[in-house]
Parts: C-alpha cells; sequence; structure tokens
C-alpha cells in the first residue's frame, strides 16, 4: 500500500466517535487502511460536491454512507422527472423541489450524524473562493464547461484538489487535479470547445447508470485522498466505457505554460468563464444572425387555418418514434442527413422546421437558407413547446 | 496499420465507428488520412487555419502526442491513436451563471 500525506490531519482526542458511530463503521474499523484513526479523519473532513445530480448522487450518497462529517452541497436547480433515470439522490416524491432539500433528506436519512451544509447558488467567479475555503476536497459534478474551468482554476488558486468526473452517452473520464502535486484541467485542456460543437447529456443523452460507475470512482478517489491511502489519479486520465467494459487511462504532464498552475501563470484570479467559453459570443452571433422564428402558437394557427405549411422534423428516428407531430403532416429528416436529402423538399414551400427544442432546427434553417430556400422558420421551443402549449398529449422527453 | 481509437461523441462524423485503421507513418498522416475518409470529423478535429484543436487531446498509447514529437511522433503498424476531447456531462445543477 502506498501512502501519502492525508488531507486531514489525525484529529486524535479532539474528535470522538459514539459507540452507535462504532457499530455503523466497523467494516472500515477492522480494515488497518482505515482504522479509527482513519475514521476519525473522515469525519473532521469537509467535501464539497458542486452539482447534485448524475455524478453528485453517487459521490454524496457514499460520501455520506462513508461518516465524511461535513459534505457541503452547491446546486440551484429543482428535481424534475427526467433527473430521475440517474440521480438516484432524489425520488419520484422529490420532483419539483430543490435539489439541495431533497439531496439534504436523503443524506441525512442514510446517515444522520453528517453535517450537511446547502448552498442554494450558482458558483460564480464571485463567491467560489469564499464558498471552497471551508473545504478540504473539491468534487466537481458539474454539467458545463464555464463551471468546470471556474471550479478547476478556483482549487488552484485555492490549493484544494479537485476531484473530477465527466460523462457522455456510455463514456466516462476521472481524474484529480491536483496542481500542488501535478496538472491540473487547464494542463489537459488549455480551452474549451466552442457552444454547439460538443453536445451536453440534455442533448446526447447518458446511460444512466453511467454516472454511478464515475461518481463511485470520485468518491474513492476523495476518500483516498483524505486518509493518504493508496495511489490516487493525480496525474493520470481514467477513461471508463461502458459499452467495450473497458477502463484504459492516459499519462497526464504539468503543463509549464499553463496559465493557471504553469510557471509564469496569467491567471491569478477568477475570471468571467461564461466569456472564456465563448458564450455571450455564440449568443451575440446567434442574435445579429438573426433567423426567422415562429411560435408554435402561430403555427398552429396556420395549420388550423388551412395554410400550406410544410412541416420538417429535423431530430433523428429514435427521437421521432418518442413522439412527433406526423397528425400535423411532419416529415421527418434527421439533420445530418439534411444537406444530402435536399431534393425531397420543393424550395418554394413554406417550411416550419422543428427539433426537440430548437437547436438543431435553427441549423437546419441555416442549411436551407443556404441552399436557397426563401421561406424557411424556425419552430421556436421544438416539440417540446408544442408539447407544454398546444398539446400536452405529446409525450416530454 | 495503425488503429485511431474514435471517442462516442465523434462517432457521428465517423460512420458509427468507434476504431478506424489509417495508413500513415506520423500521428499528423495518420489524422489527416482520418478526416480524409470521414470529411465530416475535419471541423470538430481541426481549426480552419489546419491546427489541432486546443479541446481535442490525441494519444499514442497512453502518451499525449503534445509530449512526443506533437504531429510528427511516430506511428508504426501495431500503434494506437486516442482521440480524448473534453466533455463536460455530470448534473444539470451547479451551474455557474
Amino acid at each position: 500500500m502506498e501512502t501519502r500525506k492525508p488531507l486531514v490531519q489525525s484529529p486524535n482526542g479532539a474528535v470522538d466517535l459514539s459507540n452507535e458511530e462504532i457499530a455503523r463503521y466497523s467494516r472500515h474499523l477492522i480494515m488497518p487502511e482505515v482504522a479509527l484513526d482513519g475514521q476519525k479523519k473522515l469525519k473532521s473532513a469537509k467535501v464539497l460536491t458542486v452539482g447534485t445530480g448524475g455524478l453528485g448522487s453517487p459521490l454524496a450518497l457514499y460520501l455520506a454512507a462513508a461518516g465524511i462529517g461535513t459534505l457541503g452541497i452547491v446546486d440551484f436547480d429543482v428535481v424534475d422527472e427526467s433527473n430521475l433515470q440517474r440521480q438516484i439522490l432524489h425520488g419520484t416524491s422529490d420532483v419539483g423541489r430543490p435539489k439541495v432539500e431533497s439531496a439534504r433528506d436523503k443524506i441525512k436519512d442514510i446517515n444522520p450524524n453528517v453535517e450537511v451544509v446547502i448552498h442554494e447558488e450558482a458558483l460564480t467567479s464571485e463567491n467560489a473562493l469564499e464558498i471552497f475555503e471551508d473545504y478540504d476536497v473539491i468534487v466537481d459534478g458539474t454539467d458545463n464547461f464555464p463551471t468546470r474551468y471556474l471550479v478547476n482554476d478556483a482549487c488552484v488558486l485555492s490549493g484544494k484538489p479537485n476531484v473530477y468526473g465527466s460523462i457522455f452517452r456510455f463514456e466516462g473520464q476521472a481524474s484529480v487535479f491536483y496542481a500542488e502535486e501535478g496538472p491540473c484541467y487547464r494542463c489537459l485542456y488549455p480551452e474549451p470547445p466552442p457552444p454547439g460543437l460538443v453536445p451536453s447529456c440534455a442533448e446526447g443523452g447518458v446511460l444512466g447508470i453511467l454516472p454511478g460507475a464515475i461518481g463511485t470512482i470520485q468518491a474513492t478517489e476523495t476518500v483516498k485522498l483524505l486518509l493518504g491511502i493508496g495511489a490516487p489519479l493525480i496525474g493520470r486520465l481514467l477513461l471508463y466505457d461502458a459499452l467495450g467494459m473497458s477502463f484504459r487511462e492516459m499519462k497526464l504532464r504539468k503543463d509549464p505554460n499553463c496559465p493557471v498552475c504553469g510557471e509564469n501563470p496569467t491567471v491569478t484570479e477568477l475570471i468571467d468563464y461564461q466569456e472564456f467559453c465563448g458564450i455571450p459570443q455564440a449568443q451575440a452571433a446567434e442574435s445579429v444572425d438573426e433567423l426567422p422564428e415562429i411560435t408554435v402558437s402561430e403555427l398552429k394557427e396556420k395549420l388550423d387555418a388551412g395554410e400550406e405549411v410544410a412541416l420538417l422534423d429535423v431530430r433523428e428516428p429514435h427521437e421521432y418514434e418518442v413522439a412527433n407531430l406526423e397528425a400535423q403532416g411532419a416529415k421527418l429528416i434527421p439533420l445530418g442527413d439534411l444537406p444530402h436529402r435536399l431534393s425531397e423538399l420543393n424550395q418554394n414551400d413554406e417550411i416550419a422546421i422543428h427539433c426537440k427544442t430548437g437547436g438543431r432546427s435553427a441549423k437546419a434553417v441555416k442549411i436551407l437558407q443556404d441552399a436557397g430556400f426563401g421561406n424557411v422558420y424556425n419552430v421556436e421551443g421544438g416539440i417540446t413547446a408544442w408539447s407544454e402549449k398546444i398539446d400536452s398529449s405529446v409525450p416530454r422527453y | 496499420m495503425p488503429k485511431v481509437k474514435i471517442p462516442t461523441p465523434l462517432r457521428q462524423y465517423a460512420s458509427g465507428n468507434s476504431e478506424v485503421e489509417v495508413g500513415g507513418g506520423t500521428a499528423g498522416d495518420a489524422l489527416g488520412n482520418l478526416v480524409e475518409e470521414h470529411p465530416d470529423l475535419k471541423q470538430h478535429l481541426y481549426t480552419g487555419d489546419g491546427k489541432l484543436r486546443s479541446f481535442v487531446n490525441v494519444y499514442k498509447g497512453d502518451e499525449d502526442i503534445r509530449y512526443l514529437d506533437g504531429q510528427d511522433t511516430e506511428v508504426s503498424e501495431n500503434d494506437e491513436l486516442s482521440i480524448i476531447p473534453s466533455i463536460a456531462g455530470g448534473s444539470a445543477g451547479g451551474r455557474c451563471k
């Protein structure tokens, strides 16, 4: 067993375990790698989980069960039905509740000894360093690039380890970014992808069980760091492929030119991460380049009035199977096939294009405009808006 | 021939393949051949001026080619190149505003 300096010092007499706790943690106490001293370290440890969603759920559940003394949770979302497929901190009866509340109740039920600190707010450049200050380890379970870079930079600036996990469809990544001892997230990826190029889980989907595998790896790394046992994922990127059921490992190096943890850092305080990730520019580009749009109500009126509007659905066939506007005459051509299938459409038709929420259909409008179609518009909010405002019998997914 | 492993988010641009065999004596050649065979991949791997995008890392075996000879890194018959893009998925919460 490799040993390293634990993140939490041995509390000795400063922390005691009750008889109830001794019984609860007996499987830890009989292992020499944890034992009474290690369990006291866990009890005096403070861990912050950013996000209580897919990754945050297994993380918080296992860390609570393992006896982490203080668990901070950052989230400002409310529980939605579409979360329940993977976010096991929250149950069906929690739909509509703030996630931090259902998370607290679940954690307290598993282990009432855990002190839960709720941060029901978005993590921002203004509050991150102050929030991080009270914790020994930060665990990153967020779903977007601005927050990932924010968590990374705030961890580097405050000298704390960032236990990283990320998921997409059937694949996951995990690592420990700890600039004091190895590379940070920016050493691996100096810049984020431009908005729109990499799909999110909401757009691309994710196997519900996948965050369970990655989140428990993050929880394992957290406990190892706190106890100072084993070989952490510092300087290694673990890749998990659920379909191939394989783990691979890549070497990570500290980049001497890293703008935040390198030899001559240029990022010495937290910056505007939306700006860094190009989100305002992307939004500005969208609004300058205004696409013709139609609301679902306007579309309904046109259809009801018998106007000849061709309805084009650019989602994937498996999405069409879940919900569609076939009754309204929708024709399905997935976005990826559209450039090759333009001949199936009439240039002179009035065409309303929809997808799930309006992103892909906006791209389709551009494709048709560029191909010389003059009368095409984007259905705002897509089939989701249709379901919400026009016909609730169309399932929302 | 050397193999290039394609990650999930990029498979849709590589005819659904998770692994593609490509010719080429260097990492740059191999990737060039890959995008020639699957042109839709190009804009995801390269910037407009032909540089590998900074959120796409390429590994030979378990080594980042940035720390070998970059695009000039030699690849031989049994080598495996992996494309590892940054992914952000995790939880819907904790988003920064």
